[in-house]
């Protein structure tokens, strides 16, 4: 067992242009090292909304992904705000982004649901006024089928 | 169902991508504006129906291998939205017929839509 392989990228705040960019790559990189479809889906998800809670809420911050042959695992952080109750912003439909995140489709409270819906463990770390670093990982050991 | 069907089906406009049409296999439709459902739902082979026009439109689909998007009541993507589909080969297609209206359309034509696998599906 070698040390994973690891892509990191840093996300800009508030650039809605280039937001998803990050989460193509690493799509790219999966499907580059033959990790099962399914397995890509889940982690194509996790990151995406990973990297918009970092544009929308973090002020952007650093998205890395360590693959290894026993799992993939998705690392958001951010020097953000930090979110004063990380059980809160778990529940499907709580939301603090702004309307005109909303009117893009996204900031609906639904983020983090879907991330936990399609990781194997997620680990929310978050201090207010200090940043929220997320861990969501997919083990490899298993069908890679739904979580 | 190819794309190419159903456009022909709705009337509608193809903006780009034109030449996947005849390849492009729609298993599912999924009608949505809010992308994190999409994003819960969608399963690869889904045809995305929305009424927003932005960039994330495209980076959603390409997060979940979405055959096509149709923008339905004749709403025109923004200009960054159309080359960035264009650059991945995403075919767009503009109806000028309501969400519901183009919904109905395609049910009717007897595709499927996504299971919720919050209720058993």
């Amino acid at each position: 067992m070698g040390a994973p392989y690891v892509v990191e990228f840093e996300i800009a705040k508030d650039d809605f242009l280039a937001a998803g960019e990050g989460s193509g790559s690493v799509k790219d990189t999966l499907k580059m090292l033959g990790i099962p479809s399914a397995v890509i889906r889940r982690a194509a998800i996790i990151t995406y909304e990973a990297e918009m809670n970092l544009v929308i809420h973090g002020g952007g911050g650093v998205l890395k992904i360590l693959i290894s042959p026993e799992k993939v695992e998705i690392v958001a952080r951010d020097d953000g705000p930090g979110i004063p109750d990380v059980e809160l912003a778990m529940r499907e439909g709580f939301s603090t982004a702004p309307d005109r995140i909303r009117e893009m489709g996204f900031g609906a409270g639904m983020g983090l649901p879907n991330i936990k819906r399609n990781a194997d463990s997620l680990e929310i770390e978050s201090a207010v006024g200090v940043g929220t670093t997320l861990t969501a990982s997919i083990d490899l050991s298993g069908e890679g089928g739904p979580a | 169902m190819k794309v190419q069907k159903l456009a022909e089906l709705l009337g509608a406009k193809v903006l780009c991508g034109a030449e996947k049409l005849e390849t492009a296999e729609v298993d599912y439709v999924y009608a949505a504006d809010l992308m994190s459902d999409v994003l819960a739902f969608a399963l690869p082979g889904t045809l995305l129906l929305t009424g927003l026009t932005n960039i994330q439109i495209i980076r959603t689909a390409q997060m979940l291998d979405l055959p096509a998007i149709l923008f339905v009541r004749g709403k025109h993507p923004q200009e960054e939205t159309v080359r960035l589909a264009s650059q991945v080969g995403l075919p767009l297609l503009i109806s000028d017929k309501s969400m519901y209206e183009t919904s109905g359309i395609i049910f009717q034509a007897g595709v499927a839509p996504c299971p919720i696998p919050e209720r058993g599906e």
